[in-house]
Order: C-alpha cells, then sequence, then structure tokens
C-alpha cells in the first residue's frame, strides 16, 4: 500500500489541532466567567461569589495547563508537515503566530500568577484586575491565531517576490476580510462553551443535592447569560456564512450540498453528497429555503459545487455534515436556553430533573458544535491551503515520507490518548472534590507555591485517599 | 557578503542566540533532575529533585516555544529545514516534554501510581535531551538543501557523531542538574549529587574532547576558523576547561554554588565557541544568517513586541528565582 503524506499530514494536523482547540475554547470563556466572578465578589463581598470563583479558577487552571502542553505541539507543526507554507507565507505568518505566543507569555508572567495563586495575598481589587487582564489576554491571544487562520481563507495585504510572499500592508493582512465575523463567531462559541459546561456541572451538583444555593447561583446566572448569547450566535453565525458566500463561494456551495448553481435552492435536511456522480442521494429539504438564507429572497442564486473544476472541490460530504451537526447542536442551545426561561417561574429550573439531566450532557454539546465548526471552514477551503492561491499538495514538507508522517500520527495518538486520559480523569476529580472542599493553602510559606498552572488545583489523584 | 554586520537580522541572531542559551541552561538543570531521577538514593530525595525545580520548570520551556515561533518569523529557512531534516527527533523531543511535564504535575498528587510517573519523568527527560543533543550534531553536520528546501533522508540526522552529541548533551544535563541540586539540597541528596558531578563531568569531557577533534577534520571551514582565523577564539575552549577544572575543585572542597556557576560557564563558553565555530552559517554548510532571515519589515514588526516583553519577562524569572531561593527541605513542597 502507498502511504500518502499529503492526507497523513492533513489528518495528523487535523487530530493534533481539534484537540489542542478544545482547550483554549474553553479557557477563554472561563476566563471571562472568573472575571466576572472576582468582580462580584469584589462589589458585594458575598461569600458565595468567592467560592464559585475559586471553585472556577481550580478548573481553569487544570484545563490551562493541557492547553499549553498540547500548544507546544502545535508550535512545531507548521515547521515538520508543512514546510513548503511555512517557508513560502513566513514574513506574514512568522510574527502573527509569534504574537499570540507573546501574549501567552506575557499574560502568564505578569498576571496568571496573580490570579492562579494570589487570592487572600494580594488586595482584592488587584486580584480582580488579574482575572480581567488574563481574560482580556485569551482573547488577544485567539485574536492572532484567528488572524493567521482568516488570512490564509481570504489572503490580503501582501504580495509575491521571487516567490514569497511580502507584507505590503500589514493592516490589510491582519484585518483581513474574513477576521471580525470569524473572531466573533469564536468569541462567542468560546463565551457558549464556558456557560453550558458551568451550567452543566451546576446541574451535576444541583442533582446530587451538593452545594446547592451555590451552584444554583451559577446555573442562574450562565441560563440569563445563554439566553443572550445563544441566539445572538445564530445571527453572528449568519453574517459569517455570508461573509464566505462573499469571499469563498464553493465552500457555501458544499455546506448547502448545492451541486449546480441555481436559484430556488432547498434548505437540505438530508442528503448523501456523492463527489464522483455530482449530485445527492436521499435528499430531504424545505424549498427555497437556502436560497432566502443566503440572499434573502426565494429567487436569489446560491452558487454551485460544479461552478470549479473537480480537482478544486472540496470533499462535500464532510463539509455538509460538519455544517449540519454544528447547526443542529445550535439550535439545541437556543432551545436549552429558552426553556431555561420559561422555568424560571417559581424556580422550576432547580427542580427540573429532566432538565438539570439534559444541562449536564449539553456540556459536550459546544465542544462538539465548535470542532464541527472548524471542520466546515478547514476542509471547505480544501484543496487550499492559501485560498485560491497555494494547495495542500504544494506546501507539504517536500523531504516528507508517507512512514514517517505516519509513524507521528501514531505517536501523537498514543501520547494524547495516554496523557489526555490522565488530565480529563484529573479534572473530573477536580471537579468532583466541590466547591466546600476546596484545599487551603496550608504551606507554612504561602507566596513559596509554585506558579504552575496544575498546581493551583488541589484534588488528589486516588479516588481511595480521597475518601479515607 | 555586502550586508552591514549590524544590521536588524544580527540584532535578531542576538536575540535567538540569548534565547536557546537561556533555554539550555534553565531546562538543561531541571532535565538533568529527570536524567539522575533512576539514580537517586531514595524516593524521599526525588522529592526533593522535584521540589528543587517544581516552580520554574514550565517557566523554563516556555523560551523554547517562543524560540520555535521566533524562528520561523525572523529566520524562516532556520525554521523549515531543521523541523523536516529533524522530523522524527522533534517528535520524541515533543513526546519527552509533554510526558515528563505531565509527571511533574501527577507525581505529586498520586500515591499508588507514583512509580509509573517516576518513569514518564525519567524517561521523558531522557528522551528530550538526548534529541537536543542530536540537534546540536545534525547542526555541526550540515544539512541537504537545494533551492532553500531540504532534500535528504529521515535519518540524516542520525549518525555515529549526533548519537554522541545526544549522549554528551544527556551528561550535560545531568551534570547542570547535578551541580543544580548540590546547591538546593543537603543531607543525602547532596552527597548523591556530589558523587554523580564527578562521573558526569568526565563524561561531558570526554564528548567535548571527542567533538573538539573531530568536528575539525571532517568540516574544512571549522578548521579553517580555528588553525587560519582569529586567535582570539581560542579563549573560549581555554574557558571552558577551565570551568571544568573548577567545577572539579569545588567538588572537592564541597563549595554549595561553585559546582553550578561553574556548569553554567561550562555550557556558556562552549555554546560561544559552537557558535564562532560556525558564524555566520546557520544551516550549515550554505545558508547564512542573511539568507535565512525574513523580510525587514517582519523582523521590525516583531522586534517591537518583543522588546516590550523580554524585559517584563525576565524581571519575572528573577522574581521567581528569589522567591524560590534556598534550601529544598525533605517534606517541604511547592505543590
Amino acid at each position: 500500500m502507498e502511504l500518502d503524506p499529503l492526507l497523513l499530514s492533513r489528518i495528523q494536523f487535523a487530530f493534533v489541532v481539534s484537540f489542542h482547540a478544545i482547550f483554549p475554547v474553553f479557557t477563554i470563556g472561563l476566563a471571562s466567567y472568573i472575571a466576572v466572578l472576582q468582580g462580584l465578589s469584589f462589589k458585594t463581598q458575598n461569600p458565595v461569589w468567592e467560592q464559585l470563583s475559586k471553585f472556577w479558577t481550580q478548573v481553569f487552571a487544570v484545563v490551562f495547563g493541557m492547553g499549553v502542553v498540547s500548544g507546544i505541539v502545535m508550535a512545531f507543526q507548521f515547521g515538520t508537515n508543512w514546510s513548503e507554507f511555512s517557508r513560502l507565507s513566513a514574513n506574514f505568518l512568522g510574527p502573527v503566530l509569534s504574537y499570540e505566543v507573546v501574549t501567552a507569555f506575557f499574560l502568564e508572567a505578569a498576571f496568571l500568577g496573580i490570579l492562579l495563586f494570589g487570592r487572600g495575598k494580594v488586595p482584592q481589587g488587584i486580584h480582580f484586575l488579574s482575572a480581567v487582564m488574563v481574560a482580556t489576554g485569551t482573547f488577544i491571544s485567539s485574536f492572532w491565531i484567528l488572524s493567521a487562520n482568516s488570512w490564509m481563507q481570504t489572503p490580503a495585504g501582501v504580495e509575491l517576490r521571487d516567490g514569497l510572499y511580502h507584507v505590503v500592508s500589514w493592516s490589510d493582512a491582519i484585518f483581513n476580510a474574513s477576521l471580525w465575523p470569524r473572531f466573533f463567531h469564536m468569541a462567542l462559541a468560546s463565551f457558549l462553551t464556558g456557560a453550558f459546561v458551568v451550567a452543566g456541572v451546576s446541574a451535576w451538583f444541583i442533582l446530587r443535592k451538593r452545594d446547592v444555593e451555590v451552584h444554583r447561583k451559577a446555573l442562574s446566572m450562565t441560563l440569563w447569560l445563554l439566553l443572550v448569547i445563544a441566539p445572538a450566535q445564530v445571527v453572528v453565525g449568519d453574517i459569517h456564512g455570508l461573509n464566505t458566500l462573499e469571499h469563498q463561494p464553493i465552500k457555501v456551495a458544499a455546506m448547502e450540498g448545492n451541486w449546480e448553481r441555481k436559484t430556488n435552492v432547498p434548505l437540505l435536511l438530508f442528503a448523501i453528497p456523492d463527489q464522483e456522480a455530482e449530485k445527492n442521494h436521499f435528499e430531504i429539504g424545505i424549498p427555497s429555503l437556502a436560497s432566502i438564507i443566503l440572499a434573502h429572497d426565494p429567487n436569489g442564486e446560491v452558487p454551485g459545487i460544479t461552478d470549479v473544476p473537480k480537482d478544486e472541490r472540496p470533499p462535500v460530504a464532510i463539509v455538509f455534515w460538519s455544517f449540519r451537526v454544528m447547526v443542529g447542536l445550535g439550535m439545541l442551545m437556543v432551545l436549552f436556553a429558552v426553556i431555561g426561561l420559561a422555568l424560571r417561574y417559581k424556580q422550576k429550573y432547580v427542580k427540573s430533573q429532566w432538565f438539570l439531566k439534559g444541562l449536564t450532557y449539553m456540556s459536550f454539546a459546544p465542544f462538539i458544535a465548535v470542532l464541527a465548526g472548524w471542520f466546515v471552514t478547514e476542509t471547505g477551503r480544501a484543496p487550499w491551503l492559501i485560498y485560491q492561491q497555494l494547495s495542500h499538495a504544494d506546501g507539504v514538507t517536500p523531504s516528507l515520507t508517507g512512514w514517517m508522517a505516519l509513524f507521528t500520527l501514531i505517536g501523537y495518538i498514543l501520547v494524547y490518548a495516554i496523557v489526555f486520559a490522565a488530565g480529563a480523569y484529573y479534572l473530573m476529580r477536580v471537579i468532583q472534590t466541590g466547591v466546600t472542599q476546596g484545599p487551603e493553602d496550608e504551606s507554612e510559606h504561602p507566596e513559596q507555591r509554585a506558579k504552575r498552572p496544575l498546581s493551583a488545583a488541589g484534588a488528589s489523584w486516588e479516588l481511595e485517599e480521597q475518601q479515607s | 557578503m555586502s550586508e552591514p554586520v549590524f544590521d536588524l537580522t544580527f540584532i535578531w541572531a542576538a536575540i535567538i542566540a540569548f534565547g536557546v542559551i537561556m533555554y539550555v541552561l534553565m531546562d538543561g538543570f531541571d532535565l538533568g533532575q529527570g536524567i539522575l531521577f533512576p539514580f537517586a538514593p531514595s524516593e524521599e530525595s526525588r522529592d526533593v529533585m522535584m521540589n528543587s525545580v517544581a516552580p520554574v520548570w514550565d517557566g523554563n520551556e516556555t523560551w523554547l516555544i517562543l524560540g520555535g515561533a521566533g524562528l520561523l518569523a525572523a529566520f524562516p529557512l532556520v525554521y523549515t529545514i531543521f523541523l523536516p531534516a529533524l522530523y522524527i527527533g522533534v517528535f520524541l523531543m515533543l513526546a519527552g516534554l509533554i510526558f515528563r511535564g505531565v509527571a511533574f504535575e501527577f507525581r505529586f498528587k498520586a500515591k499508588t501510581s507514583k512509580y509509573l510517573w517516576n518513569w514518564a519523568f525519567a524517561g521523558g527527560s531522557i528522551v528530550a535531551s538526548f534529541a537536543q543533543g542530536a540537534v546540536v550534531g545534525a547542526y555541526i553536520q550540515g544539512f541537504e538543501v537545494v533551492n532553500d528546501v531540504y532534500v535528504g533522508g529521515a535519518f540524516d540526522w542520525l549518525t555515529p557523531f549526533t548519537v554522541l552529541t545526544g549522549l554528551g548533551m544527556v551528561a550535560g544535563y545531568g551534570l547542570l542538574g547535578s551541580t543544580w541540586l548540590i546547591l538546593k539540597s543537603e543531607g543525602e541528596t547532596q552527597e548523591f549529587a556530589y558523587r554523580v558531578t564527578k562521573r558526569l563531568l568526565l563524561a561531558v569531557l570526554v564528548v567535548f574532547v571527542a567533538i573538539s577533534l573531530y568536528t575539525p577534520f571532517v568540516d574544512e571551514f571549522v578548521s579553517n576558523r580555528w588553525f587560519s582565523g582569529i586567535s582570539v577564539i581560542w579563549l573560549l575552549p581555554v574557558l571552558a576547561l577551565l570551568c571544568a577544572w573548577r567545577i572539579y575543585s569545588a567538588v572537592q572542597q564541597k563549595r554549595d554554588g561553585t559546582p553550578f556557576v561553574a556548569t553554567m560557564g561550562l555550557f556558556i563558553f562552549t555554546y560561544f565557541g559552537l557558535l564562532a565555530s560556525k558564524f555566520p552559517y546557520v544551516v550549515p554548510p550554505s545558508i547564512t544568517l542573511w539568507d535565512a532571515a525574513s523580510a525587514h519589515e517582519s523582523q521590525l514588526f516583531l522586534l517591537l513586541g518583543l522588546l516590550f516583553v523580554i524585559p517584563i519577562v525576565l524581571v519575572y524569572t528573577a522574581w521567581t528565582y528569589w522567591v524560590f531561593r534556598g534550601k529544598v527541605k525533605a517534606g517541604h513542597g511547592y505543590h
């Protein structure tokens, strides 16, 4: 069997980046939530906010730590597997990716330590400020990453000289056409992730009747938040889609499963796209709705996949179905937010077993939705690495052989399986430890504490020890 | 070369060179704890060893990430030739660093599964150190490059020479680790550290001499640099050997801090010697730092941010080391 280094590199990148992405998408949202809790605590001096903030800061520490570990791998992927892409675009990509690292570096150096270990040791106002700065820092970090990605989708501000990209306008390149829709879509996704995890964990505690009053407060405030951001995400997602329609019409055609450019395009609820036959099997759709959504007119024209030659088409089935998974979960999130409002009456939301159970499961929904969304936008760009300028095939490392790529792909899967199984297990332990049993700092020299993210969590590894 | 020597590219080379030696010295002594881990006299000693670096190791490793990203921004050809050429080695290094990093956190929180994390910590540290040493060897060896693209094979980096430099790096990090431990510990742990320091010093010197004798013979450029070039660079190996002697005498006198300081000196002078051998080539045998540089405006754009951040990071780093100064007592963890 011939091993294809290109395909294996794409699978490897998809694997490591998906694995990495779930951590920051959660910490970005959670950092803002912690900042809000700190602010409430500072303002009202109600100990409940302090308890909640302490608990969620421990969760934050573990997830942030795992994000850093998986991020180290990402810093090298561009060179090991995509060296030609890196070489050609380094003049833009290098500084932008470095700024992401620099922001994270600065954040860790200056404020993360105070947030994680400064509780009770620095004035409350400074502690609150650190939480705000960490939250801001996570957004700045993601801004740079999304700028780099958006530039690959909608390249601008550069010209080719001697075969290499040179930046002619930093502002055009950084603030390229798809940056802001992508940024706000991602920012809301992070808030949704943070909010659904907080809601799910709070529901889990309420179901078990542990510290009900504390977690009811957390659940109540996240349900209000969800009521705003879940529908807002639908609007921003629509804007993002229209932006894609303008700049990457073939991606939208694949999302809609629309093969021929035409008017009155139905919104397909189900279909099995056939790349070879250039059509769908078993279509079920709502007449003209895709035209209405995309062109705000039933007679609106929607681009077709056959607008471009066969070798310039993305894998339609992956884009089509990932898009449906994302949108479906998004609708489910809106539904839960609305039900949460309906159950406000007589505080039914803390009594309804099925609602609380449902929320517990919904903790996973935003993660799946985020990954599905990235699958849409990344595979939807295929076969291009830099849209309509550089293909995957031209960006891959020339010296890479199939078995080298296979070796590291299997290697990363094994390493991640062991390490992150351990991490996820430990995270569960931290969560189960709960708010009231949070570890006190018994160290004789409290200032002499490790400044590492994970050491902020105090839960023990083994279950037995906790109970004895 | 018609380019002026003191330009933006040169500033960037100085920044990257500074970052590399910062990383080597700082992550070196904490990787060293992992290298010494299997030989530690007791489990309490292992606790002390880990505790002596626990507060600082992840800060040390962030220099590696900054180095990776900084290379892509300032010297893309180094990034896009080294990483493909060292593909398998880079993976092994990352896997090693991940395992030891996670072991750091979870060993403290485990009891029955502790021995597993001990192995992860030692194995990860040794593999990562060896891979880094092999990178140094591969750099001395040079890379097969056509039109700015690496065209060699998957294992060009793995030769008897790079195995030697890999083992040398394991010994060298071990030495940094053992002298750091002398500074930070007492009792049986310190006795152990004094003991292994002598052996590790011998191993490092053997590799040091072997490389110094071997390199000028296989590399005409290096031999010209040393034997017909500027004679002032001979000061570097002399200073390195003086440091080695100082390590030995300080261990004999049972001094606390001097062995570690002298080991850092040994590393720094050897490092400068290495840079002096190859300058201005960053991807030997053909690519100079000016060939490998990114566009002027790209280097400038990032420099503005770095000039702001690096001083803050340095101050914070210094402060952390100050807070955690002094001996680590058994049973007093930072975890």
